[in-house]
């Protein structure tokens, strides 16, 4: 056969019959599913987010901005800011904490530990903040004496601070003792025959393993701390210029009518909740592989 | 059979420290403030408890915010197990943006949640405005509870899916299809059985999101007693009467219902786990 021949036999046309692969939908098929969930994240999720700026900027940039100028406004960013910076740490040391015990030793009862650090998920925000109340409210034996003792928690910052670490309490070891499990304790117990110190086996060894995770971990317990409300509305006594919070102030401008100025903090708080998003996803994209394994919260 | 000791030696440093961290704070911030809670109720006594549960405004609210999580943790199901197969599966424009806004629900706060609904659905909103005119009212019924329980519950379910549907190996749906199965037989009887413990667990933790979801809620609800007040709310209502006792009471009365639904789940799930036998 010829050089010719074996040319044209390879650029025969190939029989142009639409072949689908066994393991793929139908092209109607796809088009729909893709509708559908496009669709629907556009009804739930994407038209929400436009109607808060929307809203905000319903009488311009100027009266936007304005309505955050003023005193209760200012104090309430204030606050929320001053809330997530102590809230977040402890948390941050609590996670740590229980991932370095849940991990490096062997001891029974783990199984229900686990379960303990996991039940604030599954009580509602409002029942914690009632449950803090009933612990450290005035009437109570242990409030009562610190209120005495010039401490007061319920109605007051300490009270804000602890209804939001109840809620967002397994965030950081949920996403920590995952990691550390894969990784093992080799590292750990290499650094310990060569004589290292605890302290300096976490910060030279394990730390620089599960940093990112650690920061996907905060980052998701930050924004859940800046929004939380019905734990934080339940303990704070909603006192204007002390102890409301921002989403705490945006239900009474709400409730006051006063939509540009609810909707002008609420699209503070959507910029803060997008900038974590976008922070998170570039972990997602950048260190998947030294994330959680499965993306559960 | 040797008894495991308490605690396994070990030369690891840092016990008494973790230990020390963990069970501190577990207890202040979380068992001791649950712990005030059941020794109120066993204050009040299991009778008036009862009593005030049974009261008809307490009843109804109870019911509605069951009956409304579970349908919207339902809703959720089916939805998230169809989004994380077309975010999985499917290549298309704008599908990253469609994967990221999945977690807005977890990132943006629930106050704000409630407002941006409300204003969109209400009957001068852009949405709203357009189910009035087919006479479909959604803010303030029962719909708004169900849409904004539906919001903060979303994420759940497609979070726990997703990583399942990318460890699917083609070569099962393969061998179905060579088998003679059609496509919707395979996804019927062989890719769905196999997502289903993951979905049940996304499925369980949009339930317990929902049901004591107040944030959200509040706004949209209209909060009219017997019709469209939630669980949450006359907690909230009963706190800032002082009535302390009748808060107790319609807390534990939550707590109990969810964890018996919680186990509920998890029995299912074993079960299921048994049947398919992986994962």
């Amino acid at each position: 056969m010829s050089d010719a021949t074996s040319a044209t036999i390879a650029r025969a046309p190939q029989p142009r019959a639409r072949f689908r692969n066994a393991t793929e939908e139908t092209p109607l098929a796809r088009a729909v599913l893709i509708a559908l969930a496009v669709g629907g994240l556009l009804l739930l999720i994407f038209a929400p987010l436009a109607v808060v700026f929307a809203e905000a900027l319903a009488e311009g940039w100027g009266a936007a901005v304005a309505s955050l100028g003023n005193r209760d406004a200012r104090s309430a960013i204030q606050l929320t800011l001053l809330i997530t910076a102590l809230a977040v740490p402890l948390n941050a040391a609590f996670g740590i904490a229980a991932a370095w015990l849940i991990t490096k030793f062997d001891f029974r009862g783990k199984a229900f530990l686990i379960t303990l650090i996991d039940l604030p998920f599954s009580v509602s925000p409002v029942v914690a903040g009632l449950c803090i109340i009933l612990l450290f409210g005035a009437n109570s034996l242990i409030g009562g004496w610190l209120v005495a003792h010039g401490l007061p928690i319920v109605f007051a910052i300490p009270g804000i601070v602890l209804a939001t670490v109840f809620v967002t309490f397994p965030f950081v070891a949920r996403e920590l003792i995952p990691v550390m499990i894969e990784q093992g304790r080799a590292e750990e117990e290499a650094a310990l025959t060569l004589g290292a110190s605890g302290w300096r086996i976490f910060l030279t060894v394990t730390l620089p393993n599960i940093r990112w995770a650690l920061l996907y971990g905060t980052l998701l317990c930050t924004a859940r701390a800046m929004g939380e409300f019905g734990a934080v509305a339940v303990v704070s006594g909603k006192i204007r210029g002390q102890t409301a919070t921002m989403p705490i102030t945006i239900e009474m401008l709400y409730n006051e009518y006063l939509s540009v100025a609810a909707f002008s903090m609420a699209a503070l708080l959507t910029a803060f909740a997008l900038l974590t998003l976008l922070l998170k996803t570039m972990l997602e994209i950048r260190h998947a592989d030294q994330l959680a394994a499965t993306r559960r919260h | 059979m040797l008894s495991k000791p308490l605690i396994q030696r070990t030369a690891m440093p840092g016990l008494g420290l973790s230990a020390g961290i963990t069970l501190t704070m577990l207890s202040i911030v979380v068992l001791l403030p649950i712990g005030a809670l059941l020794l109120q109720g066993a204050q009040f006594g299991l009778a008036n408890i009862w009593d005030t549960v049974h009261r008809e405004r307490v009843w109804a609210a109870l019911f509605l915010s069951f009956r409304l999580a579970f349908l919207a943790a339902l809703f959720n199901l089916v939805f998230g197990v169809l989004l994380a197969w077309v975010l999985v599966r499917y290549r298309f424009p704008g599908r990253r943006i469609l994967d990221a806004a999945v977690d807005v629900p977890f990132a943006l706060p629930t106050a704000v949640a409630g407002i941006a609904l409300t204003a969109l659905y209400a009957p001068n909103g852009a949405l709203g405005s357009l189910a009035a005119q087919i006479g479909w009212k959604i803010a303030y019924t029962q719909w708004g509870i169900f849409l904004a329980l539906v919001f903060v519950g979303l994420p759940f379910v497609t979070r726990t899916v997703q990583p399942v549907i990318e460890e699917i190996e083609t070569e099962v749906e393969e061998a179905s299809a060579t088998l003679g199965a059609t496509r919707f037989h395979t996804i019927r009887h062989v890719i769905l059985p196999m997502l289903t413990p993951a979905a049940l667990t996304g499925f369980a933790l949009s339930l317990a999101r929902a049901v004591g979801e107040y944030g959200s809620v509040i706004f949209i609800a209209g909060n009219i007693p017997l019709r469209t007040e939630i669980a949450p709310l006359l907690i909230v209502i009963q706190l800032e009467e002082f009535n302390y006792d009748a808060a107790g009471a319609i807390g534990i009365a939550m707590l109990v219902i969810s964890f018996s639904m919680l186990l509920a789940i998890n029995l299912i799930q074993i079960f299921t786990r048994r049947r398919i036998g992986h994962v």
